[in-house]
């Protein structure tokens, strides 16, 4: 009997889990501990969804009633409130409705996805009245009609961060600004002209917030401009953290699969293979955070090395990779065969704005590429060829990662 | 739960405190009845033990001081450990150490369930409890008694027990009487992310100075570490902020005693206000004609003595002509059980609302029936330890907000 387990339906693992199914795997089981599978998509109102793996636009609501749809097709089991809250590396400890069980099975793939560091995380001085939010709660609490508020301040400036206006604005929420520590916003060209001009949403680049203050709900939050040392205060009744992505990794930890210290997800190769036999990992809990359609193809992606494992029940060792600041890390960050990773590229991220970086690659003091990217945006990943991979000495020691 | 809500949770022997003192004898006698009740009442708690850990000679001049202030408060159990031993007990304790003091019976409590299960078990035994409801004046009755204006109704009364906490100066004073101030003193403590829970076995307290007990770093029964207090005087009395510079303290002190903790995520801030005075013992006083009892200036060894204290205010009243009568069949509680330290209701199945601290779909609709209801997140919050986890709603604060709003009224 093979049967597979894969622990959150979101993208990853729904697609994941089709996928091994097409494959010819008998049992492919998907745990959510959500009243309903779908994943973060589900909450998201706006479009977009679905480009690079279904070839259509669609909501997110959609694009996560598509992919639950598709894996009923498939003959997978997805089963909504049941969260695995036990791992001893062996049997998975499910809590649902009908009580508790232990359930084993021949490959795990960890698709735990990735939440946004909450004001606390981030050490946000003040006082903690209500009304601080993660764009996930926001977009949550839009979607049920719940109260917001009236006028709010979105923390951050990436994707996600304009993703948050566009909540707001619908909801009728008046956004007083957005602020970012960096020099510039980190998302598409035209997304701080469109915020300025079509929402009137200023942008505060080089500011950060110094402290949140309120009884009972936000009153104001001191804001600090990092070049001048300049204090200034700003009315509002709602402050939104947005990115900041942190994997869920929590059962990764309680498993005892070893984490890679860049993206604090479990270190994966190209095939998304964690350093326990049997357990794999894909879509956002390996990095804090790709967009749902990429989620899904590494998913896809995932389900050829499991059934491949099931067949022959190899393991191969590998060689870590690791970056050197400003760089933050790497995805895949373990080499082990000569196989491509999932879109057949590398992801690079940077904790800086970074122009014409030249990279290189190394081993034992040997290179095993370099090169000159565009540019790398923090919160955004830049796209490394893979081939080098092919290059690695499987014997020889870890391989680094720098930016000149 | 008023200031106690946000305090260190330390289950206090009063092996500290100072000799001779009314604090000393009943924070020894809170601890004894606190660790029988609470059990009984459903309140998490645990002598954990605690290591006093010094950092320098000067500090460990200090123990003999302080063993001998133990044994003067009846505490013998105190023991002295050398670095070895330390570093055997607590191996990610930062390098430098130069020895330790073991109180073996220090503990851990829940400071939320603590007050509720008092509350809880007064209003089901016939007390009646009046929420958002503020005194503002107190007139002697010509017959004896007071009373009692407040924003609600007025309450005439014979007795009067000022249990107002950081507020006990201001009600002290509408009574007539003037004797101490309270100064709030601030402090601020960070929880870290549950996963840090293994870096540590005990309590690790700091020796004290003049001024604070030191920063400490101590499980808590919820399954984290929490790093602080800081101790800082300050004006306002609704001053719960957190500061750049109190946290950037703890960070500091959290990287020398235990280097691991700051490569943990942070789950929370809080900040307590302890109700300090100018004097060095609680002010508790009873004016035995009045029918009044001051009970103000209780620090924050509080949580651990109040059932002392309440014992020593009952006597003294009753001393004072209060007549009481035993119950005949007193209602006892059995408070719902949030802490990691006992079996919690998820382990038997069922549907997990919040993800981060597992708090089911049941115990949350249990909560909003219950005696003393949450009217609020946070009162939801500290009943059930929803939204109190690492995501902080990330995940489930809008299903959280909608059965809170949803709720039976």
């Amino acid at each position: 009997m093979s049967r597979v387990v894969i622990i959150g339906g979101g993208p990853a693992g729904l697609a994941c889990a089709i996928e091994l199914r097409r494959q010819g795997v008998s049992e492919v089981v998907v745990l959510d501990r959500e009243q309903q599978a779908g994943g973060i998509p589900r909450h998201c109102g706006h479009q977009g969804f679905g480009l690079r793996d279904l070839r259509r636009a669609l909501s997110g609501p959609a694009y996560a009633r598509r992919y639950v749809e598709l894996a009923d097709e498939a003959g997978v089991v997805v089963r909504p409130e049941a969260m695995v809250t036990g791992w001893s590396g062996e049997a998975l400890e499910v809590t649902s409705p009908e009580g508790r069980e232990a359930l084993t099975a021949s490959a795990i793939v960890l698709a735990t996805g990735c939440r946004e560091r909450p004001r606390a995380a981030r050490l946000v001085p003040g006082s903690r009245p209500e009304g601080v939010f993660t764009t996930g709660l926001l977009q949550q609490l839009a979607q049920q009609e719940l109260p917001i508020g009236r006028r709010a301040l979105i923390v951050g400036a990436e994707h996600v961060s304009f993703s948050a206006l566009l909540t707001l604005v619908h909801a009728g929420v008046d956004v007083v600004g957005m602020v970012t520590p960096y020099r510039r916003h980190q998302s598409l060209p035209f997304a701080g002209t469109a915020a300025a001009l079509r929402y009137r949403t200023p942008l505060s680049t080089r500011t950060e917030v110094a402290a949140i203050h309120g009884r009972g709900r936000v009153e104001e939050v001191d804001l600090l401009e990092l070049d001048t040392g300049r204090a200034r205060q700003v009315a509002c009744d709602t402050v939104v953290f947005t990115g900041d992505w942190i994997p869920d990794h929590e059962l990764a930890v309680q498993g005892g699969i070893e984490l890679d210290p860049g993206t604090r997800g479990p270190r994966i190769d190209a095939a998304h293979r964690t350093a326990h036999p049997g357990v794999f990992a894909a879509g956002n809990v390996v990095q804090g955070a790709e967009p749902a359609d990429v989620a899904a193809l590494a998913g896809k992606h995932t389900a050829a090395a499991v059934a491949l494992w099931l067949r022959k029940g190899d393991w191969p060792a590998r060689v870590h990779v690791s970056c050197l600041a400003p760089l933050t890390w790497i995805s895949p960050n373990a080499v082990a065969d000569d196989s491509p990773p999932v879109r057949r590229r590398m992801l690079l991220r940077a904790a800086a704005f970074l122009d014409r970086p030249r990279i290189e690659i190394r081993q034992d003091g040997r290179t095993l590429w370099s090169g000159t990217l565009r540019k790398v945006v923090p919160g955004r990943s830049a796209s490394l060829p893979w081939e080098w991979t092919r290059a690695v000495d499987p014997k020889g020691g870890p391989i680094e990662v720098s930016a000149h | 739960m008023g200031t106690s809500k946000a305090n260190t949770a330390l289950l206090h022997t009063g092996f500290d405190a100072k000799p001779g003192t009314l604090e000393a004898r009943l924070v020894r006698r809170g601890y004894e009845l606190l660790s029988a009740y609470a059990p009984q009442a459903g309140i998490p708690i645990a002598a954990i033990g605690a290591l006093l850990v010094a950092w320098d000679d000067e500090q460990l001049a200090a123990f003999p001081r302080i063993v001998a202030g133990a044994r003067a408060n009846g505490y013998d159990t105190i023991r002295e450990l050398d670095v070895d031993e330390l570093y055997r007990r607590e191996p990610q304790l930062g390098p430098g150490a130069r020895g330790a003091l073991e109180v073996p019976d220090e503990g851990i409590v829940c400071p939320f369930t603590t007050p509720l299960a008092y509350a809880t078990e007064a209003v089901l035994n016939g007390c009646e409890l009046h929420r958002d409801t503020r005194v503002t004046g107190v007139e002697r009755r010509g017959d004896g008694g007071f009373d009692v204006q407040t924003t609600g109704e007025t309450f005439a009364t014979r007795y009067l027990v000022n249990a107002a906490g950081l507020r006990s100066d201001e009600l002290n004073r509408l009574v007539g009487h003037d004797d101490f101030t309270v100064t709030p003193r601030r402090g601020e403590l960070i929880v870290f992310d549950k996963l840090s829970r293994p870096l540590l076995r005990h309590i690790v307290l700091a020796v004290p100075t003049g001024t604070t007990k030191g920063v400490l770093v101590s499980p808590t029964v919820f399954g984290n570490l929490i790093l602080g207090p800081t101790a800082e005087d300050i004006e306002r009395k609704d001053d719960t902020s957190s500061t750049a510079a109190g946290l950037a303290y703890l960070r500091r002190e959290g990287e020398r005693i235990l280097p691991e903790l700051l490569r943990h995520e942070v789950t929370a801030v809080y900040v307590g206000l302890r109700a300090a005075t100018e004097h060095t013992d609680y002010q508790i006083t009873i004016h035995a004609p009045e029918g009044y009892a001051c009970v103000g200036g209780i620090r924050s060894t509080g949580l651990t003595a109040s059932l002392g204290i309440a014992e020593h205010v009952r006597t003294e009243l009753e001393a004072a002509g209060l007549e009481l009568r035993p119950k005949p069949e007193p209602v006892s509680v059995s408070m719902p059980n949030i802490g990691e330290l006992s079996p919690r209701p998820y382990e038997q199945g069922g549907r997990v609302v919040c993800f981060c601290e597992r708090v089911t779909l049941a115990e949350i609709e249990a909560v909003l029936r219950s005696p003393i209801p949450p009217v609020d997140l946070d009162g939801l919050r500290r009943r059930t330890r929803v939204l109190m986890g690492r995501c902080q709603g990330f995940y489930c604060g809008a299903h959280v907000a909608r059965l809170l709003q949803e709720r039976p009224r």
